[in-house]
């Protein structure tokens, strides 16, 4: 791919490529949409942004615009938004191959379906070599939240129980395996997913579900500092109780790396009332998106925006929000 | 006849100072007053021999009390004060220092032995001894803010109290049977009935494990002499391997350690600390090798109140008395905290019914042959007070925080330094609670209003996140501080160096620290001052595979160094248990792996060559603490130095680890290894330290970082530098515990102006 200043090439491009994976309705320059589900008395639009960079950009359980649906999906689901409509961006690096863009069109428009989304508008840069690492995908996401839903970070109550869906780290293991400088065999996969499904599945459950956090960058150690900051108290996690895939356990503990800060794509971490806590469990493992959850903790009344884990020895270590690199600290 | 006002600086508040200076006062025919105001005590002192009663204020001063300095100058009297009083404090924020805890005195050791009202009473204290500060709620140091102020005095106690001749004088924790705290033995949550000591002395005897309430927090004992009771205990507390600590009259001592009369001295002094004592060579009855695994010493403390005296005596041997925790955690103070976290662990509870109002772990020292040294800055030594060094007068108040392990506070106020106890790894929730509880405590105790906050430059310490977010807070500034400019700054500090004074090289080995390079630094030779410093000369960096991974597991050091030696043969053949192409890989591409010339890592290392601890250390310090007790084993004749490279201001232990591999072909003992890897490394940093000093650059060498708390390291390092002016630590720990106090000066030389900390 070589592509300059716009012209006649670029809209080649766009349109074998882009266009023809997401019609319908086709990708416009803008999006002329129905306001019909906003129509209900009480309901409130969702919008939210984000973009997307990786190495490599394929790997073991999806690609780049598979991780730019499902994490915009998310992020408006969390919400308690119901996804509608996507925009997509891409940034591309002169010399990408065709053939890895049309995969990547084909995966988020497989993704889309799936999520019951439309992607509906978008725009394509290309920027010299160098300038980008083969290609950069932004997505912003349109939701409509039901009237009377109310989940918000800030809503957590002592007593509530943290719930996962699954295995904690795939993502950020399979991504180091798959970047290939590290003599890692490994099957793990991206736990890369739509998770809109299973939080309307734990809503209809558990009604009193107070918040949903994906646990993507800075792992489910950051979604519960920001969860335990919101709603000024704390949360206490029980280290036997993480689900961790013994690979990710092995190779964090070789790298010495904290599961709890690898990032993830399909995992999230639910708060819900003590007494709906197993409606919400088994609701979530009626999906196959949902089928490891498990609950690994509580909050508590105690130092707001305190998370520590009771560890397998019966103490308590603090789980603090990642700054910045990872240096070490042992003197 | 002469009048004089006379000052006294030093511990002169809470220890029994004014009822001696009545005494003397007395003998010596001087009438006027005493009173204790901000600056310490004052005397308004006429009489016939004035030059004799100064000297004696000095030379008979109580055993508790430390006089730094007494300035005397003529006074005149308004009208010719009539017999001597003691009188009221005067000024704001007189009365705002206590004393630390003190061992039981002689006097009360054999009122508690000998019939009379206070014959085995385990609580029995006076001015010259007991609790202090563990005891303390707030200040002024009065017995109703103290947790003696639920045990109202009966009149025999009020009669000793109120009588200036009596020992007791103003004794604030004064107790007896009648009034006092009481003991309880509790099994399975029901007190046993008869004496608690005897039978918390049969169960000891029966192999049981006893929580005892101590001083500054719970201790769990057992007989040091079982086996049985020892495994039991190390499997309860899943303590497989770190030493414990061990308590015993001197003559049970004596029969298990060598004993120096200097190392005696240490564990008679008032603070009581734990004591490391060799236990090498002949004539010595061992203890079961579970005491201490792979030790070549042990640490005793003698029994520091009447409650262990009377234990000891009826139990007969020596103690295990270690802190009472889940490891990791502080330990417990209270009751129903002690029951829930340690209910697993003992057997039964020997508990009192006076609260512990501050925790305080047993403080841990030894002797050297540069003297005594601080491991551990707790009980008996907190929170005694530090003078700062000439040019610090006007210094305005600074807190420092200090590091993430070994965390420790220090605030600067008067002229002078107070450095908190041992506090611990700021991880650990609890230890973070505690950590900004003494933060707290200590600065509404002191009245203390720093104009500027000290850190680490990590900033991700906790210490240092807590510094940032108080100097936020209050709108003042945040100084981050290199680690070891702070390290070489504590060092300078104790020993009095003058903040004009010449640059001194600084031989830093530690752990780690970040540099202001952003690499993490660990084995330094500084060239510097309070002010600032250069790197003159350092460890060659290795890769730290897995960070702090690296700490845990010695061998991944190992791997690291031989690699880098060009001895990757070497490293397959003994490190072939390990994944170490995933760790090599991770290395080259700097998959958490940071670059480090940590001196820490490099004992690791080698201590991983000899094979003494296998995969992961059970406690922080353990491959090089095994590792210098078995070079403690090896004959002087081998102390030849392993030979360490320079590449420019790179000092590279790979010519070290070649050297090695020669010995270890033709079969040297591993002790001997042990000997020259630390005869080795003091030569590599001792000679250009040198340089440094005989080029004129440094005036003196100072030696610092955790890695001199190894005596035979300092001892040996010392021996390379002979003839040089040498700075060691005594007080402040070479470790972090002393980092707060080198922060500290730092902060407050920058405060004072002059240069700016330069790379
Ligand atoms: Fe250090
Ligand atoms: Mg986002
Ligand atoms: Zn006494
Ligand atoms: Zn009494």
């Amino acid at each position: 791919l070589a592509h300059g200043g716009g012209g006649r090439a670029m809209r080649d491009l766009v349109e074998s490529v882009f266009t023809a994976a997401f019609e319908p309705p086709g990708m416009e320059d803008q999006a002329r949409l129905t306001s019909a589900a906003l129509a209900e008395p009480g309901a409130r639009l969702a919008f939210t942004t984000d973009s997307f960079v990786v190495t490599p950009v394929e790997f073991p359980g999806g690609d780049i615009g598979k991780l730019a649906v499902c994490g915009t999906v998310n992020d408006l689901a969390v919400g308690g938004a119901r996804p509608l409509w996507l925009s997509a961006a891409f940034i591309i690096e002169e010399g990408c191959e065709v053939a890895l863009l049309r995969r990547i069109a084909a995966t988020m428009r497989a993704e889309a379906d799936r999520a019951g989304v439309r992607i509906v508008t978008g725009d394509t840069k290309v920027v010299q070599r160098g300038a980008a690492d083969r290609v950069y995908v932004t997505t912003s996401g349109v939701g409509v939240i039901p009237p009377g839903r109310e989940m918000a970070a800030g809503n957590v109550r002592p007593g509530d129980v943290a719930l996962v869906n699954g295995v904690l780290g795939d993502h950020g293991a399979a991504i180091l395996a798959a970047r290939g400088d590290l003599a890692l065999s490994t099957d793990l996969q991206s736990d890369c997913a739509s998770l809109d499904r299973l939080i309307e599945a734990t809503l209809a459950a558990a009604p009193g579900l107070r918040c949903a956090r994906d646990a993507t960058r800075g792992g489910i150690a950051s979604a519960l500092n920001e969860i335990a900051e919101a709603s000024a108290l704390s949360i206490e996690l029980d280290e036997t109780a993480l689900p961790l895939r013994p690979e990710v356990k092995g190779m964090c503990e070789i790298l010495g790396l904290d599961p709890l800060y690898l990032a993830n794509e399909g995992t999230l971490v639910a708060f819900v009332p003590e007494d709906q806590a197993d409606a919400a469990l088994a609701a979530m493992r009626a999906l196959p998106e949902g089928a490891g959850a498990v609950a690994i903790g509580r909050a508590q009344a105690g130092e707001p925006g305190r998370v520590t884990m009771r560890t397998a020895f019966g103490g308590r270590r603090i789980v603090d929000m990642l700054v910045g690199e990872q240096l070490p600290r042992i003197c | 006849m002469e009048s004089r006002r006379i000052r006294v600086r030093g511990q002169v508040q809470g220890v029994g100072f004014r009822p001696f200076v009545w005494q003397l006062a007395r003998r010596h025919g001087v009438s006027g007053e005493v009173l204790n105001d901000p600056e310490g005590v004052l005397i308004l002192a006429a009489g016939p021999a004035l030059d004799a009663f100064e000297a004696a204020l000095r030379a008979e001063a109580p055993p508790l009390a430390r006089v730094d300095a007494i300035e005397s100058a003529p006074h005149g009297f308004a009208a010719p004060p009539e017999g001597f009083r003691i009188a009221p404090s005067r000024g704001a924020g007189a009365e705002t220092r206590v004393a630390p805890d003190a061992a039981t005195c002689p006097a009360c050791l054999a009122e508690i032995r000998s019939p009379g009202r206070r014959q085995g009473y385990a609580f029995a204290n006076c001015t010259h001894c007991g609790p202090r500060f563990t005891i303390l709620r707030a200040l002024p140091y009065d017995r109703a803010k103290t947790t003696m102020a639920a045990f109202p005095m009966c009149p025999a106690c009020r009669a000793e109290y109120e009588d200036p001749a009596d020992r007791r004088f103003h004794a604030q924790p004064i107790a007896c049977p009648d009034c006092g705290p009481r003991l309880t033995l509790e099994v399975e949550g029901r007190p046993l009935p008869g004496d608690p000591i005897a039978e918390t002395a049969r169960l000891l005897r029966e192999g049981r494990i006893v929580a005892i309430k101590a001083l500054g927090g719970f201790h769990l004992a057992c007989d040091a002499a079982n086996p049985a009771a020892l495994r039991t205990l190390r499997e309860r507390k899943r303590r497989p391997a770190k030493p414990f600590a061990l308590m015993g009259p001197l003559e049970t001592i004596r029969r298990h350690a060598h004993v120096s009369e200097a190392e005696a001295e240490l564990l008679m002094d008032p603070a009581a600390p734990v004591v490391l004592l060799s236990t090498l060579g002949d004539g010595l009855a061992p203890l079961p090798a579970a005491v201490a695994p792979g030790m070549s010493s042990l640490g005793w403390m003698l029994p520091a109140t009447p409650l262990h005296h009377l234990l000891l005596d009826a139990f007969g041997g020596p103690l295990v008395m270690t802190s009472g925790n889940l490891s990791g955690e502080p330990q417990a103070i209270g009751d129903a905290e002690a029951r829930e976290t340690l209910g697993a662990i003992a057997d039964a509870f020997l508990l009192h019914d006076r609260e512990i109002a501050r925790r305080l772990d047993d403080g841990v020292e030894r002797m050297t042959a540069l003297g005594p040294m601080t491991l551990r800055r707790a009980r008996g030594r907190a929170p005694g007070t530090l003078p700062l060094p000439p040019g610090f007068e006007g210094t305005p108040q600074v807190l420092a925080c200090g590091g993430q392990l070994k965390s420790a506070i220090c605030l600067t106020k008067n002229g002078q330094a107070l450095l908190s106890h041992h506090l611990g790894d700021l991880d650990d929730a609890l230890t973070w609670d505690e950590f900004r509880r003494a933060d707290a405590d200590m600065a509404a105790l002191f009245d203390h209003r720093p104009a500027a906050i000290g850190c680490d430059l990590h900033p991700d310490f906790r210490a240092s996140r807590h510094a940032a977010a108080r100097a936020e807070a209050a709108a003042l500034p945040l100084l981050p501080i290199q680690h070891h400019h702070a390290h070489l700054a504590a060092c300078l500090g104790e020993n009095a160096h003058p903040l004009e004074g010449a640059p001194v090289a600084g031989i830093v080995l530690d752990g780690l620290g970040l540099g202001d390079d952003g690499t993490v630094w660990g084995g330094e030779l500084l060239l510097g001052d309070y002010r600032g410093f250069e790197r003159a000369a350092h460890l060659r960096p290795a890769p730290l595979p897995g960070g702090d991974g690296a700490q845990r597991e010695p061998w991944r050091n190992l791997l690291v160094r031989l690699d880098q030696a060009g001895m990757e043969g070497a490293a397959d053949e003994m490190l072939s248990a390990h994944p170490l192409a995933l760790l090599r890989q991770a290395a080259a591409r700097g998959v958490n792996a940071p670059l480090s010339s940590s001196a820490g890592r490099l004992f690791d290392a080698f201590a991983s060559a000899l094979e003494l601890v296998e995969g992961a250390q059970s406690y922080e310090g353990e491959a090089a603490m095994r590792l210098e007790a078995l070079a403690l084993r090896a004959p002087a004749e081998a102390a030849r130095p392993y030979p360490f490279g320079r590449i420019d201001d790179q000092i590279d232990p790979a010519p070290m680890f070649e050297a090695w591999l020669g010995d270890r072909e033709t079969g040297a003992s591993p002790a001997a290894m042990a000997m020259r890897f630390h005869a080795g490394l003091a030569r590599a940093f001792a000679t250009p330290a040198r340089a440094l000093v005989e080029s004129g650059r440094a005036c003196a060498v100072a030696l610092t970082g955790g890695c001199f708390q190894n005596a035979l390291l300092l001892e040996l390092t010392a021996a390379a530098l002979e003839g040089l002016p040498l700075m060691v630590h005594r007080a402040v720990p070479a470790n972090d515990g002393g980092l707060a106090f080198g922060q500290a000066l730092v902060a407050a030389a920058r405060a004072l102006g002059g240069g700016a900390e330069s790379g």
